[in-house]
């Protein structure tokens, strides 16, 4: 190989990587850190003997994300003692997922009524930070925790503590939620169009349109805001 | 944790984005920077020495595609050929008709223009490709249409490196010509991946506009060509002084220029060598990988004479791309990946995705592309730490496509 090229980078220096339209992206030490060295993932020789009460899994690995966390969660205290995860991602989803493992867990584990108030932002903060793109990346954390404390719930008999996420249709015709459009925001959109795109439907009806701005307004505020 | 190396090798493994300069090249264009820095439109000896320069690099360069000196237009590179091309046909030809063909796997730069062509009225149709990624010349031509007025197929893909039938498609557009009594439709192709390796003879070819640039062969960036045949007529996109014949103004990138040309003779020279030697360096690397590395599958046609010598596109399944990318990064190893996660719109590779590969097969996706100064020893070398950083990866997956569900994943 050619000499020319030099490495100069190390471990303590952020990775920096150019994107298409030549808007940069910097990862943060603590995401790189994660990233290299995984907390508390599952590993091949634990998967028989982790014990666990509450597990929870979201994301395809189509959309190009999926996310598996396993809970130990003391029925007396309330307090997630133990966890395990698996996480099919890019660089960053890998870090939130680890550094998520590590919140829960640390001084003497995370009571799950706490665990349920965690928002991206809290990931993120903890992550030093992420690229507004890979923002995404955290948020299926965050859900895949509510999955697995929701499982805990039904397996406790404790229905009715269940979280459900029920999504709203706004836009009846073309079978819109309010869910879609949270996902959509999460991908980048942010006018009308950008949602039309992604969502790969037509024209919206007429009546549904304030509604799906008023949505993506309160969602990019809630997450880019 | 992964074993770390004593010491790490840069391994670049990305020509297909860009290519490090020749030494050669560099040489050709240092006088042009500083001593003979004259502007070709001037009338002194200073200004006619540097037009002698940029007279003497048309020359070599349409030698080396058999055309006149007259058919080549310099411009700041592989995207504004392509743009010029699709564009200047587009817009000079309008009254005739407002149908391009193109296909699904173009680069961004045809793909691009296309799309804002369409919001101004124009009908674009694109041709699928089969699941290695060949277009079929009998589908682009059953697609001609009366107002068809440009066709614009890639010679060899920079993600899978399946080399287009671009002499069988523009035989077949002559003939589609000759038979109507047209001049139309117009055949472009983009060349930029296939400039190191393949024949750029345009008479062989039969292709009316190709485009090429420097920075894919050893040669500056900000340097390309778009060849044009004569009589056919573009609409400028750079107005200004009029240069290149009119077809592209402003002030000629002389040391760019002289550089493209030394780069694209020599790699022209060099192109059977050279290509042979990747194509083995390629194929010692995939057999590695399938010795070593369970569940991957090989994306794009067979290593062979259907795709450029230096491609390698492999899948990795239950892993994502990107995250292989940065660990491979950390061990000194530079390639890229078909993954939605590194591109800007979030969306898999458009040309796995045109192939009919699932989209958790586009996202575990990396290309390796070799270049000159690649040896056996980087395939070594990366084979070292490759099915270590798979196996990782792997571990932290939750996803196994293909495979029985671990029980521990049920409920």
């Amino acid at each position: 190989m050619s000499k020319k090229v030099k490495k100069t980078d190390d471990l303590s220096e952020p990775v920096d990587i150019r994107s298409s339209s030549g808007g940069g992206w910097l990862y943060s030490d603590v995401v790189k850190d994660h990233f290299f060295n995984p907390r508390n993932f599952m590993q091949y020789d634990e998967e028989e003997k982790f014990e666990y009460n509450g597990m929870g899994r979201v994301g395809s690995p189509a959309c190009g994300d999926e996310m598996v966390m396993w809970l130990k969660i003391n029925p007396q205290t309330e307090k997630i003692t133990d966890c395990r995860w698996r996480t099919f991602g890019c660089g960053s989803a890998i870090a939130s997922t680890s550094v998520l493992s590590e919140m829960l867990v640390e001084k003497g584990g995370m009571p799950i009524d706490e665990a349920l108030k965690l928002k991206p932002q809290d990931i993120l903060a903890r992550l030093g930070g992420l690229p507004d793109r890979k923002v995404h990346c955290s948020v299926l954390g965050d859900k895949a925790l509510q999955a697995a404390v929701n499982d805990y719930f039904r397996r406790t008999g404790q229905h009715a503590r269940v979280l459900t996420a029920g999504a709203k249709v706004i836009d009846a015709a073309l079978n819109v939620t309010d869910k879609d459009i949270e996902e959509a925001v999460l991908e980048g959109a942010r006018v009308l169009e950008d949602v039309q795109k992604k969502l790969k439907v037509g024209v919206f009806n007429k009546e549904s349109v304030p509604q799906i701005e008023e949505l993506l307004r309160f969602y990019t505020e809630k997450y880019y805001g | 944790m992964l074993p770390k190396p004593k010491k790490n090798r840069n391994v670049y493994l990305d020509h297909a984005a860009t290519t490090a300069m020749d030494e050669r090249v560099l040489k050709a264009m240092r006088p042009y920077f500083l001593e003979q820095f004259g502007n070709p439109s001037s009338l002194y000896n200073l200004g006619r020495t540097a037009n002698r320069a940029l007279a003497s690099a048309r020359a070599t360069i349409s030698a080396a595609l058999h055309a006149l000196p007259e058919n080549i237009i310099f411009t700041s590179g592989g995207t504004e050929s392509d743009n010029l091309a699709i564009y200047g046909i587009a817009r000079a030809h309008q009254s005739r008709g407002q149908h391009i063909i193109s296909t699904l796997i173009e680069h961004h730069a045809v793909l691009g223009p296309l799309a804002d062509l369409k919001k101004d009225g124009w009908d674009i149709t694109y041709a699928g490709v089969n699941k290695e990624g060949f277009v079929s010349a009998d589908e682009i031509i059953k697609k001609i249409r009366k107002d068809t007025t440009l066709v614009s197929v890639m010679y060899g893909n920079n993600e899978v490196g399946s080399i287009q039938p671009i002499a069988e498609i523009g035989r077949a557009i002559l003939k589609y010509r000759k038979e109507n009594n047209t001049a139309y439709p117009y055949f472009h192709t983009d060349a930029c991946q296939a400039a190191g390796a393949l024949t750029l003879d345009v008479e062989k070819l039969h292709v009316d506009l190709m485009t090429i640039n420097g920075s894919k062969i050893y040669g500056p960036k900000g340097a390309g060509i778009l060849y044009l045949r004569r009589g056919v007529k573009i609409k400028p996109m750079i107005l200004g002084g009029g240069q290149e014949k009119r077809t592209r103004s402003g002030t000629e990138n002389v040391p760019a220029i002289i550089g493209l040309a030394e780069a694209l003779k020599l790699a022209q020279a060099d192109r059977i060598k050279e290509g042979d030697k990747q194509k083995k360096l390629c194929s010692m690397l995939w057999n590695e990988i399938q010795k070593k590395i369970p569940k991957v599958k090989l994306n794009g046609p067979e290593i062979g004479d259907g795709r450029l010598p230096n491609n390698l596109n492999v899948t990795f399944m239950d892993v994502e791309g990107e995250a292989l990318l940065l660990y491979l990064d950390e061990y000194g190893v530079m390639c890229s990946t078909g993954s939605a996660c590194t591109s800007e719109s979030l969306e898999p590779s458009h040309v796995l995705m045109a192939m009919g590969l699932p989209y958790e097969y586009a996202h575990g996706s990396l290309r390796f592309t070799f270049g000159r100064e690649n040896s056996l020893a980087d395939v070594t070398y990366l084979m070292k730490y490759l099915p270590a950083i798979v196996e990782q990866l792997r571990e932290l997956s939750p996803v196994s496509i293909g495979f029985k569900q671990h029980a521990k994943y049920k409920k």
